[in-house]
């Protein structure tokens, strides 16, 4: 028994069944599968550039012959979406499951699609766990179920599941003979003349996964008073919670296709009926084409959790009693820059130039549209920022508004699609100014290595792909690479592209403040983080402009009116004391 | 009906380990346990929590406005953003520690001196200072195993050998560190 997050059990499941090889592209809430995965040494587990490149390479694997997974968050699975649509005609050799981790609540995600209609769009089966049991039961069907019917198989979580921990019966190891290859060009060649006969093959297989929904464990009533409630995922324990034993509850686990005599049979013991599920209302709008009544987004919140408070409120039930008190007393506590972070310096300097917009993309630094700096306008989709800005700069240059874009993006986005969005400036011959703040690693979801930050997702040595060198191969004339510490370097660097007439790619090497060095990188980058900076009660005036930093560890002494630098945050990065017009603040040894 | 604990902080303070070993030895005892906690998008300085419900049977992992026993607060101003969290019996354990948020660091806003007073009027608060004694036992880390230590004993929850678990959980050089951490906090709570 081991108390286990959904992901971790994801993790294990695949170990348990036998899978060989698994790829995935880190985005919250999906990252800490493949992470869990590279503990598994029979396992080959990779970090690729994108979610598409991920389901790929498992794609292939299966082909190949073994069993393989990727997985991604919601929003990768767009990325990975035609190969997806194009796999679900080929069909599997080794079994193969995508595991899309769904965001309600959008916790840290930019949109809130509901990716069950994927499974829907694709014709994939669908599995959706409630917990992190499930999870682990789920993945091993899955498995079955895609070699049985020579099918991907798409596993729904959602951030619950996914980031929430419980108990686990755990199980060994199983292994599966790989499944040797045969070459099947009819099957696995999708030009139009095989593909057309393949897309029948794809219509009867969701009649016959139709069965299996029927018969499935996972798919069951349990009984209790005379409400009826249909729920999948986390949202079946959220009713529980709220219902009790008042209701009886149609238990979905599988929802690809649904199971529609057994709805038939759940609809003849109870009255009224509730479907309760987060995000879109899929299951309700299946249920509704079946000829059922039932309520659904006419009672709860069509977006958000379907949390036991959300559920009571929307039922108008009597909810808990709460302590009332003064919240005007609350300040707001947004996630910040660390001390010492190397996006900073870019941020602060870009917020002098009030003619530029700036084009924004995933990450860290996309907190650089926050207070102080609101440096961003805009951030829409990974690897998004450069070709975005292209097109404002297009707009721009079209209609005479005198706005010159800058695009920013970090390191791994620009290996996940920023590579593609930079050919689009180069090759379109736009003036957009393209940055590549590259921290060394991929920050934002907890540190995963990428083609540039010289590891594999288990640890060991990689070959390292230089940015600078990537860039000058394609054929721009004008880049620079800076230490984003040294605010004249920053400042220089960006005077010279906006005054250039044609595009500038700026690249910033600084390794993020909390990456785990070895020797190497540490000697490579002169041992930063091991001083400190304080201010000089003396000189400090008291003028305010270092808080503009923007840096956590400095604020404002309100008694000695002096700025005032917190020791153990601070790294001794130094922007705030380039930043100070009085020489007020310096480094001092540790 | 299941026991909520209420684990608040701020990014970086260690709220996840606190929670981590809380749960195993609720595990070990016997419990049904389910923990719940948002993380990614770079929580570093943001507001963070760790729920854990535990009882004979439990649903949601998630625990309701009203429905915490013990709110464990490892900076005063996340307590008073998650009291509507705690149940009106609930107790509550303030580490007297503040940690200014980023409006407040750039001066747009003040970190208001009454927040502690609010919390003792409007609840059963128990305020310790963690961070003093962590700095005491020489490695402020360990401010997260003080308010483990308190919150176990406030529940009742002494009877869980929590020395074994932490031996099994923290690295080896910092095992008799933890331990005293955490002996530290029952004591603060007594």
């Amino acid at each position: 028994m081991k108390l286990l997050t959904g992901n971790e059990a994801i993790a294990r499941s695949a170990w348990e069944a036998g899978v060989q090889f698994a790829s995935a592209y880190p985005g919250t809430p999906s990252t800490e599968i493949l992470e869990n995965i590279t503990q598994y040494e029979e396992i080959k587990s990779e970090w690729a550039p994108n979610e598409k490149v991920a389901m790929e390479a498992a794609a292939g694997a299966s082909l190949g012959g073994v069993r393989s997974i990727a997985s991604m968050k919601h929003v990768g699975v767009n990325v990975a979406a035609d190969p997806l649509f194009t796999f679900a005609y080929t069909g599997v050799n080794g079994g193969m499951v995508l595991v899309t981790a769904d965001e309600p609540g959008q916790h840290s995600s930019q949109n809130e699609q509901d990716n069950r209609y994927y499974a829907l769009a694709a014709k994939l089966p669908m599995f959706e766990p409630a917990n992190s049991q499930e999870c682990k039961d789920m993945l091993a069907a899955a498995y079955i179920l895609s070699e049985e019917f020579d099918t991907p198989v798409l596993m729904r979580t959602t951030t619950r599941v996914s980031h929430s921990k419980s108990i686990v019966n755990c199980g060994d190891r199983v292994e599966i003979p790989a499944k040797p290859y045969k070459k099947n060009p009819a099957k696995n060649l999708m030009v139009p003349a095989h593909a057309v006969k393949r897309r029948t093959v794809v219509e009867q297989r969701m009649k016959d996964l139709a069965a299996y929904a029927e018969s499935s464990p996972f798919n069951y009533i349990e009984q209790g008073g005379r409400i009826g409630v249909i729920a999948s995922g986390m949202c079946y324990h959220y009713a529980k919670e709220v219902f009790g034993g008042k209701a009886t509850y149609l238990k979905l686990g599988f929802t690809n296709p649904l199971p529609e005599k057994l709805l038939t049979t759940f609809f003849c013991m109870v009255d009224t009926v509730y479907v309760i599920e987060e995000n879109d209302p899929y299951l309700e709008h299946w249920i509704h084409s079946c000829g059922f009544t039932c309520h659904g987004k006419d009672t709860f919140p069509p977006f958000g959790e379907m949390t036991p408070d959300v559920l009571r409120h929307a039922l108008k039930d009597d909810k808990l009693p709460v302590i009332e008190y003064n919240r005007d007393l609350i300040v707001p506590r947004p996630p910040t820059l660390c001390a010492g972070c190397p996006h900073r310096g870019v941020f602060y300097e870009l917020g002098r130039h009030k003619d530029v917009v700036i084009s924004g993309d995933i990450g860290c630094y996309t907190l650089g549209f926050a207070d102080p700096y609101n440096t961003m306008d805009t951030s829409i989709c990974m690897g998004g920022a450069f070709s975005v800005g292209h097109g404002m700069q297009q707009a721009f240059e079209a209609s005479g508004q005198k706005l010159r874009v800058v695009g920013i993006l970090g390191d791994s986005t620009f290996f996940h699609t920023g590579i593609n969005s930079l050919t689009e400036v180069l090759y379109n011959a736009s003036r957009t100014i393209c940055i590549i703040l590259d921290n060394r690693i991929t920050g934002m979801t907890g540190h995963q290595e990428n083609p540039g930050s010289g590891k594999h997702a288990a640890g060991d040595p990689a070959l390292v792909m230089d940015i600078g060198t990537i860039v000058r191969a394609m054929a721009i004339k004008n880049v620079v690479e800076i230490n984003p510490n040294d605010m004249k370097a920053v400042r220089a660097a960006l005077d010279e592209a906006l005054a250039k007439d044609e595009a500038s790619v700026i690249i910033t090497k600084w390794p993020c403040v909390l990456k785990k060095m070895g020797i190497a990188e540490k000697a490579q980058f002169g041992n930063p983080f091991t001083v400190k900076c304080k201010v000089d009660d003396e000189i400090c005036i008291g003028c305010k402009l270092c808080i503009k930093s923007g840096c956590p560890a400095i604020s404002m002494n309100k008694s000695k009116k002096k700025a005032e630098i917190d020791s153990p945050q601070c790294v001794g990065c130094g922007v705030c004391a380039q930043i100070c017009s009085k020489q007020a603040i310096m480094k001092e040894e540790k | 009906m299941a026991k909520g604990i209420l684990l608040v902080g701020v990014g970086g303070q260690g709220t996840i380990l606190a929670s981590k070993l809380l749960t195993i030895g609720l595990m070990q005892a016997g419990f049904d346990v389910k923990m719940s906690e948002i993380h990614g998008m770079s929580q570093r300085g943001g507001s963070v929590s760790s729920q854990v419900r535990y009882g004979d049977k439990v649903e949601s992992p998630v625990i309701e406005k009203g429905g915490t026993d013990i709110l464990a607060a490892f900076e005063k101003m996340e307590a008073l953003r998650w009291l509507e969290y705690l149940r009106p019996d609930g107790k509550a354990i303030i580490n007297n520690y503040q940690i200014n948020p980023m409006p407040v660091v750039s001066g747009k806003a003040e970190y208001s001196p009454d927040i502690l007073d609010e919390l003792k009027a409007k609840a059963e608060v128990t305020v310790i200072k963690a961070f003093d004694e962590a700095v005491a036992l020489g490695n402020t880390k360990v401010l997260n195993i003080i308010l483990l230590g308190a919150t176990v004993h406030m529940m009742g929850l002494d009877s869980i050998n929590w020395n074994v678990l932490i031996a099994g959980e923290v690295k080896s050089a910092f095992v008799e560190l933890n331990q005293k951490a955490f002996a530290r906090g029952c004591e603060l709570v007594r």
